[in-house]
């Protein structure tokens, strides 16, 4: 019997064969913490007399989530991590370096490895073709000291994917639109495998997106496989050696497939207060929004700047609305700075926030006043999630924000 | 065998609901942070749930971020167990890993306020006023293991590195 790509890599970790419903102790290749799962991290690591690192060149604190500290709680918190990066060796991305799923692409992942973080959208990574998964503060504190992590071995789903996307359609749109019609427990404990000519043809920055948003269906994993693209993809980051082909067997056996032609897909956001709580954007009426928010893990890559930029571009963004925008890494800043993409959003009268995760998750900048919509591109429209229970969150695409941020109400791009 | 009070909550509850991101800078003080335990699910949770209380949810309990302060908080209010129909994948990792045990099974018959018995060895969930029995599939021996030992860190001290099924994977 073949196996699908998630057993490929683990077993590959393991040192046996492996198949769905087992628990092993696999080897991790790399970890990371944030700012706010770290610092309990460290601290069960102290307790146990654990102050170590396994791989310490692919373990990395990332401070982005309180990024630039708002108040001297987080400032502290901040302290631990620097401390424990200088004890052990391993590496600290600063402030302003950007949110940690954006720079483990960048720098760090490679396709077949097996990464653990403590932040459920690790499985950003997955885009690479590596088998990377969220845990707890333990989990992946364990796992720096020991470099090694207990895991269940999923079942998987294989996704189908074929067409090509419409014009104004996004792999956002695609992403919301599939967790809408499996639902936000529709993959829960299973790993996602995207396959097909649809795969193929998305761009690596298309395939974070998707990946990045698996664990909203409470998938483990969010897998693509490594091609092509992903060989063009870390050469430009300087890493072209660290790719490898990797693919699931021909005859592996998956739970479920799911079909999914690309070119049926129209604009969606996710409404209020869950992710799949979905809408095509062209049905939703009048709902007007007071704050858009461009940027994330989920889609603040120049590519999707880009896409804001295109549609705000010699235009002003409606007198009711703050348009926040968060490059998720430095690198992509200064792509964006060169491009001349951030005078587009400051000239639009937008604000350009410092690279991290910006308002997505209410600690600081853009937090929801009483009775408040907001639509962001980020990955969770949870109650409370920007800060405030008495706000409404919308998800779109970086598309969907950009049109609704000029029109003051949710616009299906394709309108402006 | 465990005896409480169930607190009712519905589908999709997520980390958010129950560790709030407005109070990101109490993590770093667990007791401060439960003050907050499920607050924007039911505001007045911490204040009336007392030692060996029971939460009880529908779907998908636990969804969202891996923030292990969520499950962190439950058991710092005292909470014996939760059981849910279903939990989110991290959620459930998390709370096993804290040495708090989690019961998928049918919750549909509890109702908010009842007093529930739990015999985690049995597998069975009562609620004696209504005779109402549930059953649930223990846990798989690992977990076993690592609940008895009182946790991820406790087990992996006790047994100098992790253990499955008697083979010892030590660092
Ligand atoms: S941008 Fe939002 S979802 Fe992404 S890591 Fe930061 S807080 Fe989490």
């Amino acid at each position: 019997m073949g196996k699908t790509l998630s057993e490929k890599i683990i077993s590959s970790h393991c040192g046996k064969e492996v198949t769905p419903g087992e628990l092993v102790i696999a080897n991790i290749d790399g970890a990371l913490v944030q700012d706010g799962t770290g610092p309990l991290s460290v601290e069960e690591l102290r307790k146990a007399n654990m102050v170590m690192a396994a791989v310490p060149d692919r373990t990395v604190l990332f401070l982005d989530h309180a990024s630039p500290s708002p108040r001297k709680e987080l400032s502290n918190a901040h302290i631990i991590l620097r401390n424990f990066a200088r004890e052990t060796g391993v590496i600290l991305s600063e402030i302003g370096d950007g949110v940690c799923h954006q720079r483990i692409v960048e720098d760090y992942a490679r396709p077949g490895d097996l990464i653990v973080g403590a932040d459920s959208h690790t499985v950003t990574a997955g885009a690479l073709g590596a088998f990377a998964t969220g845990m707890g503060s333990s989990d992946v504190g364990f796992a720096m000291a020991l470099g090694k992590v207990w895991l269940k071995i999923p079942e998987a789903f294989r996704v189908e994917l074929t067409g090509s996307l419409s014009e104004a359609v996004y792999s956002k749109d695609v992403i919301l639109h599939l967790i809408g019609s499996i639902t936000a427990d529709g993959a829960t404990y299973n790993a996602l495998e995207f396959t097909g000519p649809g795969a193929t043809a998305l761009s690596m920055s298309d395939r974070m997106t998707i990946s990045n948003m698996a664990v909203e269906a409470g998938a483990k994993v969010g897998l693509f496989e490594s091609d092509d693209s992903t060989r063009e993809y870390l050469e430009e980051m300087s890493r072209g050696q660290d790719w490898k082909r990797m693919a699931p067997d021909p005859d592996a056996s998956y739970q479920r497939t799911i079909e999914l032609d690309l070119g049926t897909v129209e604009p969606t956001v996710s409404c209020p207060h869950t992710v799949d709580n979905t809408s095509p954007a062209s049905e939703l009426g009048e709902v007007e929004i007071d704050q858009a928010v461009v940027g994330t893990c989920t889609n603040g890559r120049i590519e999707d700047l880009r896409v804001a930029a295109s549609l705000l571009r010699r235009r002003k963004v409606s007198d009711q609305v703050r348009l926040l925008v968060v490059p998720a890494s430095r690198r992509v800043y200064l792509e964006a700075l060169r491009e001349g993409l951030l005078e587009t959003f400051v000239e639009s009268n937008g604000t350009v926030l410092p690279p991290g995760c910006g308002p997505c998750v209410g600690v600081h900048q853009g937090v929801l006043g009483d009775g408040e919509t907001c639509i962001s591109t980020q990955n969770r429209n949870f109650h409370g999630r920007m800060g405030n229970p008495k706000g409404s969150i919308y998800l779109g695409s970086p598309a969907t924000v950009a049109a609704s941020a000029l029109t003051g109400r949710i616009t299906d791009p394709r309108e402006v | 065998m465990l005896e409480g009070k169930a607190f009712k909550f519905g589908d999709n509850i997520s980390t958010d609901h129950i560790t709030p991101g407005r109070y990101f800078h109490l993590r770093g003080d667990i007791e401060k942070l439960a003050e907050h335990t499920l607050e924007d699910a039911d505001e007045t949770f911490a204040s009336r749930v007392s030692e060996g209380d029971f939460v009880v949810a529908g779907n998908n309990f636990g969804l969202g971020s891996s923030r292990e302060h969520a499950p962190r908080v439950i058991k710092q209010c005292g909470v014996a167990t939760i059981l849910a129909e279903s939990f989110a994948r991290i959620f459930y990792r998390n709370a096993i890993n804290i040495g708090l045990p989690v019961i998928e099974c049918d919750t549909s018959q509890i109702e908010d306020g009842d007093r529930i018995q739990v015999d985690l060895d049995e597998g069975k969930v009562r609620v004696p006023e209504k005779q109402i029995e549930v059953s649930f599939t223990p846990f798989p021996d690992f977990m076993k293991e690592l609940l008895a030992d009182g946790g991820l860190s406790a087990h992996l001290q006790k047994n100098k590195g992790f253990k499955i099924g008697g083979s010892s994977d030590g660092p």
